[in-house]
């Protein structure tokens, strides 16, 4: 009787350590997987924007300083050839400062009623738009899917088995104080600037 | 709140699993109960019967009756998807040139980007009335359809609310169960139509030929007959019946889950909220959308009464909840997370 009690105990144990395993590593592969969801999406956006630059081009000759902008930080974001644990931080650095230039560009163009009026600016607007959207999409799926993991591995009784599943924490993808406050900033009052 | 959220969405995806094999199980139960009743009845009928007659001994109906209701119900399951779509005439949106079009076609992308599924074929109903809903049988094989007033009533925030609303019923496969009795209900009404026919002119006959012999032979074995009879003809009535109810059962809690999974989705509940009530104010009915697919929709697409109820009757009655309740409820969750971030409400 005791022995078959024992049995019993130690058939639910190995079950259970099975299954918080398993756990873990689908767990895992989802944020991997999440995780390449935002490169495939961040590098559509590097593709889309020397069309977009180029469509706006000749009827924004005079915002040369913002285009220019935006090109250089499409291009030093295309170079961010980061691996490992620095990675994250590295990438997300560059995109940022992408994501603020392109936002800044929205904004001119919001300015400009007649730019908007010629032809597929608002179109062009659209696809940026959705273009933003989706990096800030996988994004967030990726930051939840992440954060699941790492409470997974940290919370007790499945850390016991965090060790062999080689579950390391994820990095979130943060979004940087400054440049977030950095890009709606626009001065439509009269007042000169200092 | 994450693992909770994805712990549910777990024991949703194989609730709507077991869900869905009940649905045709019991389907093909009913008709086989139906076929092998048939085939009791008329043995019981033919008993009495002298040795040269016919003598109704092998379960023929039944037999038949269960392989067809097998075939319909994997019929139904392959191609309900299809049918559904086919019943709203919606169109496929392929290449989007209209400005409205391509906008849908990004938003749809970017959901299914924040919901983590595949992205689903997108279609268009032309009908006015502002109306959504999403079918398939799994998230790689799904399809999201909106009505041409949607696109033309709805900001691009609130169309992103309704898209995840229905990317929510994808991703924790409700598309499935409510294809797969969408399509049953419409084969459930066709067969009713047909035997319905059938058996009115068997009755017919039936009446003419056998006169007021039977009664009076036999005591016992007649009031099973008559019972047994009842009760068939009985199930025959209320089959039809039956599967309304059930699309409507089904679908109603499901609703609030979507409402919320869809505010998961784009961290913007209250554009859902305003969504719906553009939806709501809309107060035609979708004329495109017949019952046989009203439970797939964001809104009851028929404008029937007991929607706006809650309680006994209303559960029974209305395919979709309160609308008045669900805007009230992302209301809370909007203003909820505005005041957590500290700001003011626009």
């Amino acid at each position: 009787m005791g022995s078959l009690v024992f049995l019993a105990l130690v058939v639910l144990l190995v079950g259970w350590l099975i299954s918080a395993y398993n756990g873990l590593i689908s767990l895992k592969n989802q944020t991997l997987n999440a995780f390449k969801q935002i490169d495939v999406q961040l590098k559509r956006r590097h593709d889309l924007i020397p069309n977009l630059v180029n469509a706006v081009k000749g009827a924004m000759d005079f915002e040369k300083s913002t285009l220019e902008a935006v090109i250089q930080a499409r291009n030093q974001a295309v170079k961010v050839n980061a691996a490992g644990p620095e990675a994250i931080r590295q990438i997300s650095q560059a995109e940022n400062a992408l994501s603020s230039a392109l936002s800044r560009l929205m904004v001119v163009v919001e300015q400009y009623p007649q730019l908007k009026a010629t032809g597929n600016i608002g179109q062009l607007q659209e696809e940026l738009t959705s273009t933003e959207n989706k990096v800030s999409f996988a994004r967030q799926l990726y930051n939840d899917t992440a954060t699941h993991y790492n409470t997974k591995q940290q919370q007790f009784p499945t850390n016991l088995v965090a060790g062999i599943a080689k579950a390391q924490v994820a990095d979130l993808w943060e979004i940087e104080e400054q440049t977030e406050r950095a890009v709606p900033q626009v001065d439509l009052s009269t007042k000169p600037k200092a | 709140m994450s693992d909770d959220a994805s712990r549910n969405l777990f024991q949703q995806q194989e609730a709507n699993r077991r869900r869905t094999f009940w649905l045709v199980f019991g389907f093909v139960l009913f008709f086989a109960w139906l076929g092998f009743g048939g085939d009791y009845v008329l043995y019981l009928y033919t008993l009495e019967a002298s040795p040269g007659e016919y003598h109704h001994s092998f379960p023929w109906f039944g037999i038949a009756l269960s392989l067809v209701a097998l075939a319909i119900a994997w019929y139904a399951y392959k191609t309900g998807p299809e049918k559904v779509l086919w019943a709203t005439g919606a169109r496929e949106v392929v290449d989007p040139q209209d400005p409205k079009h391509r906008q849908l076609v990004n938003v749809v992308e970017e959901m299914a980007i924040a919901a983590g599924v595949p992205r689903p074929r997108i279609w268009i109903v032309d009908d006015a009335d502002p109306n959504a809903f999403a079918t398939g049988t799994e998230p790689s094989n799904a399809h999201v359809s909106v009505t041409r007033g949607l696109l033309e009533a709805c900001s691009r925030d609130e169309l992103q609310g309704v898209i995840g609303h229905e990317l929510g019923h994808v991703k924790n496969l409700d598309v499935r169960l409510m294809t797969t009795l969408a399509a049953l209900v419409g084969a459930v009404a066709l067969m009713h139509d047909g035997a319905t026919r059938v058996l009115r002119g068997g009755i017919r006959v039936g009446g003419r030929g056998g006169g007021g012999s039977r009664g009076d032979k036999k005591g016992g074995g007649g009031v099973l007959l008559l019972i047994l009879l009842v009760v068939w003809i009985v199930s025959w009535i209320l089959a039809p019946l039956i599967t309304q109810l059930l699309a409507i059962a089904v679908s109603r809690k499901r609703e609030y889950l979507a409402d919320a999974m869809s505010a998961q989705f784009t961290r913007n509940p209250l554009a859902l909220a305003s969504a719906l009530q553009k939806i709501e104010s809309a107060a035609a009915p979708t004329a495109k959308i017949k019952r046989g697919a009203a439970h797939l929709c964001i809104a009851d697409p028929l404008g029937r009464r007991f929607t706006g109820r809650e309680g006994f009757v209303a559960d029974l009655l209305a395919s979709h909840p309160p609308m008045a309740k669900r805007i009230a409820i992302l209301r809370g969750m909007g203003y909820a997370q505005i005041k957590k971030d500290g700001g003011v409400a626009s």
